[in-house]
């Protein structure tokens, strides 16, 4: 009986159980390196998975819509540049400068996005596939293909997401407090719920009045939003800006969302899984180099551990038909 | 019972409205009303144009001319929410329900109840109020349950329960009883009964002429978009209705072709699905046209796919012409000589981009190559034959499927597979959503196909179709066969009673 239980636990929803392999995965690290299992070198993964965090939220509110977006690595890449850029040009910028420019160049780019997803109604992997492209040039017309770096960029800029509060980096400060604002948005506004609507039943979406167009758009300038704060962010991490920032990473922030069990199809997927797939995939890549495995062991088990995933996802959704004779067991409980 | 009272004050008018969609007028100048604590039936065949007023006045569908009055003010409704918010809500034909998320949420998605009008659920309210909703429909379901563990009948109430939630002062009722059981039907006319008498007016759409009679006080009739009458439904018998619906009487609607019935073509023995049908048993045979009767959902299609070969069943025999056969795959069935004409033409029938010519030629592509390599002479040979005997009206064979109307869509499905020469012809809802005029085709065919020696199985859930056309009647009822009819027996409250799963006889 309990058996039965935890085995519906951990196959009904995916949060239990990745965060019980992420538990296994941290201890069996531990053992071979007991350093790893220190409060310093997990906060440590925390922060390195933070952008990747905040990214793989942003995806799944396009995913849910039953759309993609693959604009967003881009999308980084150019408001990265953009943001080092003016810091090149002009050093004596506050901070919250960098935050809220990024913020804006990164809803203008999603909101384009947006414009042709819902407006003009074109596919929005058409569309995100035309505007990664876009992104990746533009990066270069802007640098004139030169790099930003370390020296070029004021400390301000630099220094900030390192620097920490409380014992904590601010990048991670800040991944703390956007993945609970999102959690918010999805779990209990009437807006995020729609979303769900929209990808479980788009018919009946426009049936109960939910005002789709007004959603989509949202949504793409939305993920545009985070994607440019994570633009600062990264080039700011690293202290470099260069046309190939995050080039391909649009692909790990898909896998992220599928590893947290994020339907492709739509209409199914949460906050917290799509953190704990995060947190999954940076485990991997840091626990790597501690184990003394090559780092293209990374992408082959993310590759193995997405297609479980997906297996997991469709064996969980699988209809069990209509259901239309009813047996005397069930018509009798 | 007559219920004499001073006439109730009008709440929702239409007035001439129209509505043209590429090649059918939906709707002509139809003008109807309905008044506070009354029913109104709104009667007609398939594609007369009742879903077409009620995606109107839901906001789905802009009219090209017309208009509505609420309360004796002229209102527009541009979407849906305006819909309901200008006090209508209507539970669709179509099951509209989100799988992934809970009974509550399913009820007020659109709507939600914010904390404070902000952008915030207040779940809690949610859950009470839709606890209160589905406890004054007397249904035992969670609001915490998600959808997708739900059975049909049970989201069907759901679609109910989300008409409630609106508070509205027109309910529009789709044929909110298509999949219910008898007893849940007896629920909803209770329901309907109750927010009749807290003064709201309700347009109720139903092919069953029993709810009809037994719930409503005036009737609205469309045939082909146009209004044929109106009136109290005191003032009218069922023969009436039925005469308003079709326009003609029953025997000239469904020109019966009487043909010799033969031997035995295709028996079928204790065939079980795992959740779709249960011992299924039939025989039909050559000449024969045998009806398969039943509410939506009640698992007709899912077994005639079965036969075809497109789903497993557990255990069960087929035998072809007194052979044991085991079907596999549609093409196992095609090679038996069995042809299946699904329900859902745009999804399952033809594939609508491509040209009329490659959709018919679909099923004999190998017959018509040599060596890989397609004969195009061949496939316009094929095409040109089928495409005449079934009177195909189309500008040339090479237009896509799609530009065609929904009439002479279906032709083409029907021909793709009698290009196939089959011995064995199932034809899943042929009629639904066609005009009149490409219906009777349909049916004339029908007579053609039997009377050169095929067996025809018909699946309608239109009963005048199925009791029209068929040598007998297989009625079913949540999987399972409940009663069989001769012509002759097959009378509307046999074939009704035993489809809506009250017990054979009573």
């Amino acid at each position: 009986m309990m058996a039965n239980q935890i085995r519906a636990l951990l196959t009904k929803r995916r949060e239990p159980a990745l965060a019980l392999l992420i538990g296994v995965l941290i201890i069996l690290v531990g053992i071979r390196a007991p350093f790893f299992i220190s409060l310093d070198s997990l906060s440590g993964v925390l922060t390195d998975t933070s952008i990747l965090m905040m990214l793989a939220c942003a995806e799944m509110l396009v995913i849910l819509t039953r759309g993609i977006d693959l604009s967003l690595a881009a999308n980084v890449a150019l408001t990265g540049m953009a943001m080092s850029l003016l810091s090149m040009t002009y050093p004596d910028l506050p901070v919250l400068a960098y935050i809220v420019g990024s913020m804006i160049v990164g809803l203008g780019l999603g909101a384009f996005n947006g414009f042709f997803v819902a407006i003009v109604g074109i596919p929005p992997i058409v569309v995100t596939l035309g505007t990664l492209s876009m992104f990746r040039g533009l990066v270069f017309v802007l640098s004139g293909g030169q790099w930003v770096n370390r020296h070029e960029m004021p400390d301000t800029y630099q220094m900030f997401p390192m620097e920490t509060f409380l014992g904590l980096p601010h990048l991670l400060w800040i991944a703390i407090i956007v993945v609970p604002l999102l959690w918010l948005f999805t779990n209990h506004t009437t807006a995020g719920r729609s979303l769900y609507a929209i990808g479980g039943n788009p018919q009946a979406a426009r049936y109960v009045g939910i005002p789709i167009a007004a959603r989509l758009f949202m949504v793409y300038a939305l993920a545009g939003m985070i994607s440019g704060l994570c633009g600062y962010l990264w080039t700011a991490r690293f202290a470099v800006a260069y046309t190939e920032i995050a080039l391909g990473f649009e692909l790990v922030v898909i896998a992220a969302c599928v590893i947290g069990g994020v339907s492709i199809g739509g209409g199914v997927g949460t906050i917290p899984g799509v953190v704990l797939g995060a947190l999954f995939l940076g485990l991997i890549a840091n626990a790597l180099p501690v184990m003394g495995w090559s780092p293209f062991w990374k992408q082959a088990i993310s590759g193995v551990v997405i297609l479980a995933a997906v297996v997991l996802n469709s064996r969980s959704n699988k209809r069990q038909g209509k259901l239309i004779v009813r047996r005397e067991e069930a018509s009798s409980s | 019972m007559v219920r004499e009272s001073a006439p109730k004050p009008i709440i929702l008018k239409v007035d001439a409205l129209s509505k043209q969609f590429p090649g059918v007028k939906a709707l002509d100048k139809v003008s109807l009303s309905v008044r506070a604590g009354e029913v109104m039936a709104l009667v007609g065949e398939n594609g007369a144009g009742k879903s077409t007023v009620v995606k109107i006045l839901t906001g789905i569908y802009k009219p090209d001319g017309g208009h509505i009055e609420m309360n004796g003010r002229r209102v527009n409704f541009a979407k849906p929410s305006e819909s309901w918010r200008g006090g209508i809500s209507a539970i669709h034909q179509e099951t509209s329900v989100f799988e992934e998320l809970t009974v509550a949420e399913n009820i007020f998605m659109g709507h939600q109840p914010t904390k404070s009008g902000g952008p915030f659920i207040d779940w809690r309210d949610m859950h009470e109020r839709a606890q209160e909703i589905l406890k004054r429909m007397d249904v035992p379901i969670s609001t915490r349950a998600l959808v997708r563990d739900l059975n049909v009948a049970q989201r069907h109430i759901l679609g109910v329960a989300k008409a409630l939630s609106h508070d509205a002062q027109i309910v529009i009722m789709d044929e909110p009883s298509a999949s219910l059981s008898r007893r849940e039907i007896e629920h909803l006319m209770v329901i309907v009964r109750q927010l009749r008498d807290e003064g709201k007016g309700i347009i109720f759409i139903s092919h069953k002429f029993d709810e009809i009679f037994e719930i409503a006080d005036r009737y609205t009739v469309l045939r082909d978009g146009e209004l044929v009458g109106d009136g109290k439904i005191a003032d009218v018998s069922q023969d009436d209705l039925v005469k308003m619906m079709v326009g003609r009487s029953l025997d000239e609607v469904f020109p019966k072709v009487k043909v010799p019935i033969g031997d035995v073509v295709l028996a079928v023995d204790g065939l079980t699905h795992d959740t779709e049908f249960d011992d299924i048993s039939f025989t039909l045979r050559e000449g024969e046209i045998l009806g398969f009767y039943g509410l939506v959902g009640a698992g007709r299609s899912e077994l005639m796919q079965a036969i075809f070969g497109i789903s497993h069943p557990r255990s069960g025999k087929l035998t072809l012409a007194g052979q044991e056969v085991s079907i596999g795959s549609p093409v196992d069935a095609m090679r038996q000589g069995i042809a299946y004409v699904p329900e859902d033409r745009q999804h399952q029938g033809a594939i609508l981009p491509m040209s009329i010519n490659k959709n018919m030629t679909l099923p004999l592509i190998d017959q018509l190559s040599r060596h890989g390599f397609l004969s195009h002479r061949k496939q316009l040979g094929v095409t040109r034959d089928i495409g005449a005997r079934l009177k195909v009206k189309a500008a040339h064979w090479d237009q896509p499927v799609e530009v065609l109307s929904g009439g002479n869509q279906q032709k083409v499905v029907i021909g793709k597979w009698l290009a196939t020469t089959p011995r064995i012809i199932i034809l899943d809802e042929p009629t639904k959503g066609i005009d009149i005029g490409s219906k009777a085709a349909v049916h004339e065919f029908m007579g053609e196909f039997v009377a050169q020696g095929l067996a025809v199985i018909l699946v309608s859930s239109e009963l005048e179709e199925v009791r029209g056309m068929s040598d007998r009647v297989i009625v079913m009822h949540e999987g399972r066969i409940r009663g069989e009819f001769d012509r002759c027996d097959a009378t509307p409250e046999n074939i009704v009673s035993v489809a809506s799963g009250a017990e054979f006889g009573a």
